[in-house]
């Protein structure tokens, strides 16, 4: 079983490009459809909670699986084999590229990208705002992270403690009133 | 302290906090290893990110392995990856073990419903972070509005947005002669 499961995991984290929600048709193909391991139902229960936690979608789904195949064992097979495939090629990258990084060809390749890579953020931040929903709630907590991190410094960290107890007073008070 | 330590911490640290994902990540490491420790350069960093895109698996753990490895090499990078998932896995294993019972929790729903507006904030920060060194010319410009167009209205692949603008970076900043 725990060999199953690495080699499942060691797949899905070959294919896993572009990460966050682009993994979820890839693992369901794999688990639900392939396997069976689990039922669609239970899976996505399992993506919406474990995405609610920190940390990789990919890694929290193996150790879901993991766990429910085969124990706590089973957990940390689903991770390590998750995370091995980008953890063997990044080495290989970051090796080669910090001998080629300062060539000409590469710098200029680079600064192309760069740009891109502020507009793939951007359509990133206009789609997490449209599945959020624009409430004057959630735009004040939104404007004030953003302004609070660009004007006053503020750790990202402190923005998501901060935030998470005012969404626990606030959206506690908005249940209350239903 | 021991760079090793140091490298474990720092990652232990951001991927215990890095709800919403990678792009939430870039600006843990853009404060913590670029402005606080200046581990690698915002250029640098910017690349891994462009990297990332383009190779499998999480930016968490693409970035981790690429910075432990810079510091200290293959111990630095395997640290650096552990560190990251160390505590969303445990988490994740608890939340596995007492499924159901969490399936519920109200304030657990409240909490996480104050996050996620927190969670763009922190994500359009990096944004502006990140355009502040790659917006350095009319040229960059140009790139970043053609490039958010494609992806915008055309919904082209990341990967495809990534090799696109490499070939615009190098026509418009010049082939090598």
């Amino acid at each position: 079983m725990l060999y199953q499961i690495f080699i499942t995991f060691f797949k899905i984290g070959c294919f896993t490009i572009g990460g966050g929600y682009a993994m979820v048709p890839v693992i369901q193909r794999e688990i639900v459809e392939n396997k069976k391991w689990i039922s669609q139902d239970e899976f996505l229960d399992a993506i919406a909670l474990t995405n609610s936690l920190p940390g990789p979608l990919a890694t929290n789904t193996a150790t879901y699986v993991g766990y429910r195949m085969a124990g706590i064992s089973g957990a940390i097979t689903g991770v390590v084999a998750t995370a091995l495939p980008s953890f063997l090629i990044i080495l290989a990258i970051a090796a080669f590229f910090t001998t080629i990084k300062d060539s000409t060809v590469v710098q200029n390749i680079f600064r192309g990208i760069r740009p891109a890579v502020v507009s793939l953020i951007t359509y990133a931040v206009i789609k997490l705002a449209k599945s959020i929903g624009l409430k004057t709630k959630n735009i004040l907590i939104s404007l004030g992270t953003l302004l609070g991190m660009i004007f006053l410094n503020i750790h990202p960290i402190a923005a998501v403690i901060v935030s998470g107890i005012l969404g626990f007073f606030f959206f506690r008070e908005e249940a209350a009133e239903k | 302290m021991n760079i090793l330590w140091k490298i474990f911490f720092t990652f232990l640290k951001i991927g215990a906090f890095s709800f919403g994902g990678g792009y939430a990540v870039i600006s843990m490491i853009q404060k913590d290893i670029i402005l606080d420790k200046g581990w690698i350069k915002p250029e640098e960093f910017i690349d891994i990110v462009a990297i990332a895109e383009m190779t499998p698996g999480p930016i968490a753990v693409n970035s981790s392995t690429y910075i432990g490895y810079k510091l200290a090499g293959l111990l630095g990078s395997a640290l650096g990856t552990i560190g990251v998932v160390l505590v969303p896995t445990l988490l994740a294993l608890i939340v596995s073990i007492y499924f159901n019972k969490f399936k519920h929790l109200d304030w657990v729903k409240w909490t996480l419903k104050g996050i996620r507006p927190a969670v763009l904030g922190i994500i359009a920060a990096a944004c502006f972070t990140i355009g502040k060194v790659s917006f350095v010319d009319l040229r960059s410009i140009i790139i970043g509005a053609l490039i958010f167009l494609g992806v915008y209205k055309l919904k082209i692949s990341p990967i495809l947005a990534i090799i696109i603008s490499g070939c615009l970076g190098l026509i418009l900043y010049g082939l090598p002669v």
